[in-house]
């Protein structure tokens, strides 16, 4: 146990690729919380997709011993956070456990979207934030702009701003020594009842649920009886430790610590993150000020390419949410694809690592259908009901309005790309709101956008607009009814109801032509003509036609070589086994997600 | 030709022999073919027939086919030693069929001769077009009149019996062409005829072109192509893509769709025998020493037995425009939803007794749908 005045509790907020991870290794490499045979690049993002796309999903926490200048042993929390616009309440989460952020810019690049809406999120949160520039070994690093923009966004001295190279080492024992004298010490009060908050959770095969805590007042004691205040539970303290990174018991967390708890549930649903960890025989009062659940914003139908699968998917999706509470589902049957789950996701990246899992680590082969949002409709009674997925949409007769999710976007941007920004954004209805100058060269811009709106390709057009100079970050604003129209795609005269799309009504003939003439391309000629039909209602608004396939043969079986062919054309029929049946048409699954990806209008 | 002669040749027994060697190798040809190595024809010969005496001795032949590669390429006096030799082995029959496969540039009438005196009967040309562009770019290295002149060395010599090959759709080729391509073989009089559409082969130089972007055939030209043909013959179309006068569809080739077995010799040879389908070594040289060491050439064999072989005879028996007899296989294979959605499409067609393709153009789609087959148990159990 240690004394409040000796602890720092920090987190460090990071656009991906600024080094977040990377400085981690380096503070639990020169605090020797690692020895150098056990040093893996990277060592605090442990999922395999997380070291292979760079990036942190799961917040992870360390402690680290640190003996600072003054000759004092000091003891230093680092709660890391997910660095991703779609994982913010996670790190909501991990600010709360803090008193201190870092706010890592990188030196090339300056800071982004996401960092500084991070940033407002700990300054909010009262926070104390320690600029820092890392990367200033790069060739393209100009260290005093991204100083003043940092400065311009936290005020005080541009002298102050920590210079650092975490690859090289450069600047670390200053962040040190930094982080010691300026991230306040926590002031719990060791007299009074204990109040420990759950800030994370994760489930272990072996152990059941691991909650990570922070003791905010009194003593958290090993084999103590403990009451969730907001579950309303009461478990044991089977074991309480430090994270070092390696779990190490200890018999008691006191005011201002960090740590782990395991209690010997098994059931990840049953430990609400948020939730005050309190003792049984005397409670505290009021828990702490907990934090809302995360709340899906895109959906999406995942199909199991082979039917048979489905239970297998259903069990993926459960043994998935023991480790990600967020994720979401309920079962959805659509005549084209089958039985399946429209599941709900935090945002695109969310729902892209999701699929992935479930393919990878669940050996399932996955059709996915386009994501969109949940509208709310309002009902001839003016109640209003909410669906996740267009084929609910109630019909016109059924129904006095639509309303639909708006987001307040944040684009942060070089200023020689606001115009090409703003046509983008007006041209997905996008409402401009202010604009602040970070430095003469960059700007933040605000806006109001319905998020059914960018759900699918507009991070990607806004990349490809900026030369990936911009970034974007939002959070949820309110409904607005909008003039909105369900398009039907029907093939061979059969509407294919993964296809149909809730959107705005001036957009539906574009809409309606686009996937016609996108799904024209992307499916195989059949044995007859294939009708592609868009249609509002029973209005069709546009029409194309896959032509019947005229030749099909390989024409010679010479000197009677009857095995290779029938190799050659089982393996074509192997390949076909990736079509789905839609009526008497085969579509292949591609076709499902890639006739609404993005395209020429970039 | 009625169903119940082409059903027949399930009891024929044939053989088929490969002669790897030609003068050059055409850039989309993938069989088992080598140019400059005539060197090797001695060897190779020697290897033939200790290939055919290794072989179980079997009944008389009554159709043998001389495929390549080119056999015209190499001496007649070698063709006839592995005649007398399959003749020793294993007989053949009195009016067997005996196939040459000949390029027009070979068939000089003195040669002619040679080829019908020491018992061929029956000569296939690969003329594949009569238009030079199209020649050229098919890599042959004969004309137009080259063939006319072959075909009139061929019926001087007695041959009663003869055949074009025709390729189809060669880029470069127009409608028109192909057009006069046929009007030059309708004029010949050929008492059968081949017509191949050109297919791009991965690994052939052709293959290696069009990944590098040259210009690929375009299938629907092809069926074009196809449409044309069918119209302007007046043999009868008896597969896929070969036509006939009445009396003079191939034997050797009927044998091979009515399931009937076959022998096969030489490098790459395909055979079907005692109910097994099996494949020789292809590399010419590692054929050559395998046989030399004295042993049978084989580089696999599938047996072909139980389900398999009434999906086996599916497979094969559907190419023929009479179809095939119903049974346990046509059955399955309309009770799956492949098959139900072929018969509405029109590409398959069922009577009383036979189930036939009628958009040979899209065998392959029927193929895929054979392949694979389940016995219907459902229909089975009515049956019992």
């Amino acid at each position: 146990m240690t004394d409040q005045t000796r602890i720092r509790n920090f987190s460090i907020i990071a656009h991906i690729d600024h080094g977040k991870s990377t400085l981690a290794d380096r503070l639990l490499e020169r605090t020797g919380a690692v020895t150098g045979r056990e040093m893996r690049e990277q060592l605090l993002d442990t999922m395999d997709l997380e070291r292979e796309r760079g990036i942190t999903i799961k917040a992870q926490t360390v402690r680290l011993d640190y003996q600072a200048n003054d000759g004092e042993k000091y003891v230093l929390n680092l709660i890391d956070t997910p660095g991703h616009v779609d994982f913010s309440y996670e790190v909501s989460r991990s600010l709360a456990a803090c008193e201190g952020a870092l706010l890592l810019a990188d030196a090339a690049q300056g800071v982004q979207a996401q960092t500084l809406a991070n940033s407002y999120l700990a300054i909010e949160a009262g926070l104390e934030v320690i600029p820092a520039i890392n990367k200033i070994d790069l060739p393209a690093a100009d260290p005093d702009r991204a100083a003043a923009e940092l400065v311009s966004i936290l005020g005080g001295d541009p002298e102050h701003v920590v210079r650092m190279s975490a690859k090289i080492g450069t600047g670390v024992d200053q962040l040190l020594e930094t982080l010691v004298s300026d991230v306040p010490s926590p002031k719990g009060d060791p007299t009074a009842p204990l109040r420990a908050l759950v800030f994370d959770s994760y489930f272990d095969a072996y152990r059941g649920v691991v909650c990570y805590v922070r003791v905010v007042d009194g003593y958290l004691d090993s084999g103590e009886s403990l009451r969730f205040m907001a579950t309303k539970e009461t478990h044991d303290a089977d074991e309480i430790g430090y994270l070092t990174p390696k779990a190490l018991p200890v018999p008691r967390l006191g005011p201002g610590e960090v740590g782990y708890l395991i209690t010997g549930v098994k059931e990840i649903d049953r430990i609400k993150v948020g939730d005050t960890v309190t003792v049984a025989r005397i409670p505290a009062d009021e828990p702490l000020p907990g934090y809302g659940e995360p709340k899906p914003m895109v959906f999406s139908g995942l199909f199991p390419t082979d039917g048979d699968d489905y239970e297998k998917l259903r069990e993926a999706l459960e043994k998935l949410r023991l480790s990600d509470a967020s994720l979401l589902w309920e079962p959805e049957t659509s005549k084209a694809l089958g039985f399946g789950f429209r599941v709900g996701f935090l945002g695109l990246l969310h729902m892209e690592i999701v699929r992935e899992r479930l393919e990878r680590e669940y050996d399932l082969d996955l059709v996915a259908t386009a994501p969109s949002v949940a509208y709310r409709v309002i009902m001839p009674d003016n109640e209003q009901v909410e669906i996740k997925s267009p084929q609910d949409l109630p019909e016109p007769n059924d129904r006095n309005g639509i309303a639909e999710p708006y987001v307040k976007a944040m684009i942060l941007t070089p200023t020689e790309y606001v115009g090409p920004i703003m046509e983008l954004a007006t041209s997905r209805r996008g409402i401009v709101g202010n604009m602040n100058y970070l430095s003469p060269e960059r700007v933040e811009l605000d806006f109001e956008i319905p998020l059914a709106e960018i759900v699918f390709d507009f991070f990607d057009i806004l990349k490809s607009k900026t030369k990936g100079y911009a970034s974007l970050d939002y959070e949820p604003a309110d409904y607005r009814e909008g003039d909105l129209v369900k398009v039907d795609i029907l093939l061979n005269g059969q509407t294919v109801d993964a296809f149909s799309a809730i959107v705005h009504r001036d957009n539906a003939e574009d809409y309606g032509k686009k996937m016609t003439g996108r799904l024209r391309g992307l499916i195989p000629r059949q044995l007859f003509d294939v009708p592609i039909q868009a249609a509002i209602g029973g209005r069709i608004i546009s029409r194309e036609t896959v032509k019947a396939k005229r030749k099909d043969v390989t024409a010679k079986c010479y000197g009677g070589d009857i095995s290779r062919k029938k190799k050659l054309l089982s393996r074509q029929k192997e390949g076909k086994k990736r079509m789905k049946m839609v009526g008497s048409v085969e579509v292949p699954q591609e076709a499902f997600v890639a006739a609404l990806k993005v395209d020429d209008e970039s | 030709m009625t169903p119940e002669v082409a059903d027949s040749f399930v009891d024929t027994a044939a053989a088929y022999v490969h002669i790897p060697f030609c003068s050059a190798v055409c850039p989309y040809c993938d069989f088992a073919v080598v140019a400059g190595r005539d060197d090797l024809v001695d060897r190779y010969i020697d290897a033939l027939v200790r290939d055919i005496v290794m072989s179980e001795p079997w009944l008389p032949l009554e159709a043998i086919y001389f495929g390549g590669g080119t056999p015209s390429h190499v001496d007649a006096a070698m063709l006839a030693r592995i005649l007398e030799t399959l003749d020793e082995r294993h007989g053949i029959a009195d009016n067997a069929e005996i196939s040459l496969e000949a390029n027009p540039e070979d068939f000089s009438a003195e040669r002619a001769g040679v080829f019908n005196r020491i018992g061929f009967n029956r000569v296939s040309f690969g003329a594949q077009s009569f238009d030079s562009d199209v020649l050229v770019s098919l890599g042959r290295r004969h004309q137009g009149d080259q063939i006319d002149a072959a075909l009139h060395a061929a019926r001087e010599a007695g041959f009663e019996n003869v055949s074009l090959d025709l390729i189809y759709g060669e880029p470069g080729e127009t409608s028109q062409s192909w057009v006069e391509t046929i009007g030059r073989a309708i004029d010949l009089d050929p008492d059968h005829v081949s017509c191949y559409a050109l297919t791009v082969e991965p690994g052939t130089p052709l293959g290696r072109a069009v990944s590098d972007g040259a210009a690929a055939p375009d299938p629907d030209t092809q069926a074009d192509r196809y449409e044309v043909a069918e119209r302007l013959f007046e043999l009868s179309r008896y597969e896929v893509s070969n036509w006939a006068r009445e009396g003079f569809e191939c034997r050797y080739n009927l044998t091979v769709w009515a399931q009937g077995e076959y022998e096969a010799y030489g490098n790459g040879a395909h055979g079907f025998r005692d109910g097994c389908r099996f494949r020789n070594i292809r590399h010419l040289d590692t054929y050559l020493d395998a046989v030399e060491r004295g042993q049978q050439p084989h580089a696999g064999a599938d047996a072909i037995d139980g389900w398999e072989r009434e999906v086996d005879r599916l497979f094969v028996g559907l190419r023929r425009s009479v179809g095939v007899a119903l049974g346990a296989g046509t059955r399955a294979l309309l009770d799956s939803d492949d098959g139900r959605r072929l018969l509405e499409a029109g590409v398959i067609e069922l009577d009383d007794s036979r189930l036939r393709i009628v958009r040979p153009m899209l065998t392959d789609a029927v193929h895929r749908s054979v392949l694979g087959l389940q016995p219907s148990i459902v229909s089975d159990k009515s049956d019992a």
